[in-house]
């Protein structure tokens, strides 16, 4: 069981293929994507992504927008923006729509890990919150 | 070049506009008043020496007319044989002597043979034969006559007055000399300034009183008038001409009426039309001293214009520079930026790749190898110097940002929030409270965002840094003032000891240690304010605190009314 299932999307694929063997060898479960509507488009396919590392600067759909659409949709997966220095407006854009947490690229691959698997742990409490609030309107529901 | 070729002929065409604008008038305006005057002026001239020369003639014409009554009356009065008693001519001379200036030289009777029958004077004239003499003949004719000055016997200048009687059927006559001198002096009065002279001529042109040596009488324009017979009306005649020295006379003639004589009254003219002369000249200087100086004032100003336009153009030259280079490190900082953006991503994933490869060595299988520390220094190599190419993307990333003044609308209370949150963490720590009054609906602001926070965050820092042992409370506050915008940055610090107040502004003035600040924060800050047309000045009391005070202009009636959410954003504030 990997420790978080992660959909990895960025416009450029040596990095994905890179960065997708090296988080692979850590224990996450990696799928790649190459743009946003790739992303969106893998999202509505599978339930079981937990978190989305989501790169700022993309061609067409770009990463702002590709977030804005994801939180519309999955308002519960969690999204780590990826930026270069020029767009941490954007990063701040983000964080301000909703993402977890934003990281400069290059970026240290332990760092990375450990934001994933904190996102990843946040899914499960929210999730876990709903669930219960759930549990508590059926129970309510009974009386 | 070019430029300066067309500045000067700009010079000389305003030169030119702005004489001709101040000259034309001027020259219009005494011209015709020069005109004007000079015709009233010799109708003046011209009346004076008229009714000069008028009242001259009649003194010399009734002068003649008392002599020549005098003599009528002795003829009437007395009889031939009464009057050919030289004793009772004596008489008679003497007592009219005695009248006045022996004017009446001496008296003689004389025949119809031209004989001189009785004669009483200073002369030896007794029976002297007048038979052959013009005046004689011509006084046989008429009932009275005067004759030309003549020498006659005696060698001297006279004239003669002669009255015609008869007795029985013989005319005889009465005879007086009139002195040449006493009439000469009834002329010679006649003086006006240096040239104005009179003098008599008879019909013939030759001088009856004495004249002025230098009158050249025999061309004078008068010599038509005497050949003229017709007129010898009561008229005043006033003529003009030339000497043969080139001098313009003015002349004034009028004929007498007992004689044929012509009063001739001569003067220059230049003497005569001196005033007008002297309203020309006078004119002349002030008109030259107009021209003069309207020239230099036309000179002048036009070369002021001049400059001022040369320096304008030259402003606009630097500016149009300026915009030239900020355009040119705007492009810069663009292509640093994209270049930067570019290089980032390869060398991401050369760093991503490194890392694997380090992720590979890990295995079991690879522990072995003899180079495996080799290869780990030499990854470890390569994520360091992927590590530099980051750092050196980043500041070139960095430095693009930097340029980015571009002028937007900013909103006041979202800037504070901003840079208050960016400062809370830091205050947090040292302690320091951060107040914000901000007035409600406050405009927006034309400014460059970046340069706005550039501002706030060096002044709150400034003052986190001041307040950092002790803590305190900073106060932001912003308000409108006549049409200006009031930002006040107010801490609870140790204040700024008076020498070092009037230098927080200069360039690399610090207080920090050294490493701890530039000295180039507050310096920013005030080429910015100063860069938006506003000021920025400082207030600080020891042991009370420092009051950073921001001016900024605003632009008339630019009271954006803000919207409900911000001031319900700000009430919660």
């Amino acid at each position: 069981m990997a420790r978080a299932n992660v959909l990895l999307v960025d416009d450029e694929a040596p990095f994905v293929e890179a960065l997708t063997r090296r988080l692979s060898k850590r224990e996450l479960d990696i799928t790649p994507a190459h743009d946003g509507a790739q992303a969106l488009e893998k999202l509505g396919q599978s339930r079981l992504f937990e978190v989305v590392i989501l790169d700022v600067k993309m061609p067409g759909m770009d990463g702002i927008e590709t977030l804005r659409q994801i939180k519309t949709d999955h308002p519960l997966v969690e999204v780590i923006m990826l930026t270069g220095h020029a767009t941490v407006e954007s990063a701040i854009e983000g964080m301000k729509l909703g993402a977890f947490d934003y990281l400069m690229k290059p970026c240290d691959i332990d760092e990375l890990v450990a934001k994933v698997e904190q996102a990843a742990a946040r899914k499960h409490v929210q999730e876990e919150k709903i669930t219960l609030a759930r549990i508590k309107e059926i129970a309510a529901r009974r009386d | 070049m070019m430029a300066t070729k067309s500045y000067k002929s700009h010079k000389r065409y305003w030169t030119l506009l702005i004489v001709a604008v101040s000259m034309v008038p001027l020259l219009l305006i005494s011209g015709v008043i020069l005109y004007e005057f000079r015709h009233s002026d010799r109708e003046k001239v011209t009346a004076h020496l008229e009714e000069l020369v008028g009242k001259h003639k009649q003194t010399i014409d009734s002068f003649l007319n008392v002599k020549l009554g005098e003599i009528r009356v002795l003829a009437r009065t007395f009889d031939y044989d009464e009057l050919s008693d030289e004793s009772f001519l004596r008489e008679r001379l003497s007592v009219m002597q005695q009248e006045e200036s022996p004017v009446m030289v001496d008296l003689g009777v004389v025949n119809s043979q031209g004989t001189q029958v009785a004669y009483a004077g200073p002369f030896r004239l007794a029976r002297v034969d007048y038979s052959d003499a013009d005046w004689f003949q011509q006084a046989m004719d008429q009932e009275y006559f005067i004759s030309d000055v003549f020498r006659g016997l005696r060698g001297l200048p006279h004239f003669i007055v002669a009255v015609r009687s008869v007795r029985g059927e013989q005319p005889w006559i009465l005879r007086a000399t009139i002195d040449f001198a006493a009439f000469n002096k009834l002329v010679e009065d006649i003086r006006v300034g240096r040239t104005g002279s009179a003098f008599i001529l008879n019909r013939d042109g030759s001088l009856q009183t004495e004249a002025r040596h230098d009158l050249d009488l025999e061309n004078g324009p008068y010599m038509d008038l005497l050949r003229d017979e017709e007129n010898r009306g009561e008229e005043i005649y006033v003529l003009k001409g030339s000497d043969p020295s080139g001098i313009r006379n003015i002349y004034v003639a009028a004929y007498l009426n007992k004689v044929d004589w012509m009063l001739v009254y001569q003067q220059h003219a230049a003497e005569a039309f001196s005033s007008f002369r002297n309203a020309l000249n006078l004119t002349l200087v002030i008109f030259s001293v107009a021209c003069l100086a309207s020239v230099a004032a036309a000179f002048l100003l036009a070369r002021k214009m001049v400059s001022c336009l040369a320096e304008s153009d030259e402003q606009k030259q630097i500016m149009n520079q300026q915009i030239v280079e900020t355009g040119k490190l705007a492009a810069i900082g663009e292509l640093a930026a994209g270049i930067a953006h570019e290089i980032n991503n390869p060398v991401a994933t050369m760093v991503e790749e490194a890392g694997w490869m380090e992720d590979l060595l890990e295995d079991e299988e690879f522990q072995d190898t003899k180079q495996l520390e080799e290869f780990q220094r030499s990854l470890k190599q390569i994520r360091n110097q992927g590590g530099r190419c980051k750092q050196i993307t980043h500041k070139l990333l960095s430095f693009a940002r930097k340029t980015d003044a571009r002028i937007q609308e900013v909103s006041l209370y979202e800037l504070i929030d901003e840079m208050v949150a960016l400062s809370a963490q830091r205050a947090k720590y040292s302690n320091v409270e951060i107040v914000t009054t901000l007035q409600r609906a406050l405009p927006t602001l034309h400014a460059s965002v970046s340069e706005m926070q550039q501002v706030f965050l060096n002044l709150i820092n400034n003052a986190i840094d001041a307040m950092e042992k002790k803590g305190g409370k900073i106060h932001i506050s912003i308000k409108t003032e006549n049409q200006s915008l009031v930002i006040r940055v107010a801490d609870t610090g140790p204040g700024i000891p008076g020498a070092n107040l009037e230098r927080v502004f200069d360039p690399f003035f610090t207080t920090k240690p050294v490493g701890k600040g530039t000295g180039l924060g507050l310096s920013i800050c005030y080429g910015i304010i100063a860069k938006m047309g506003g000021k920025i000045d400082v207030r600080s009391a020891i042991d009370v605190g420092t009051t950073f005070r921001i001016e900024l202009p605003l632009p008339e009636k630019e009271a954006v009314a803000q919207t409900p959410i911000e001031a319900q954003m700000l009430e919660e504030a």
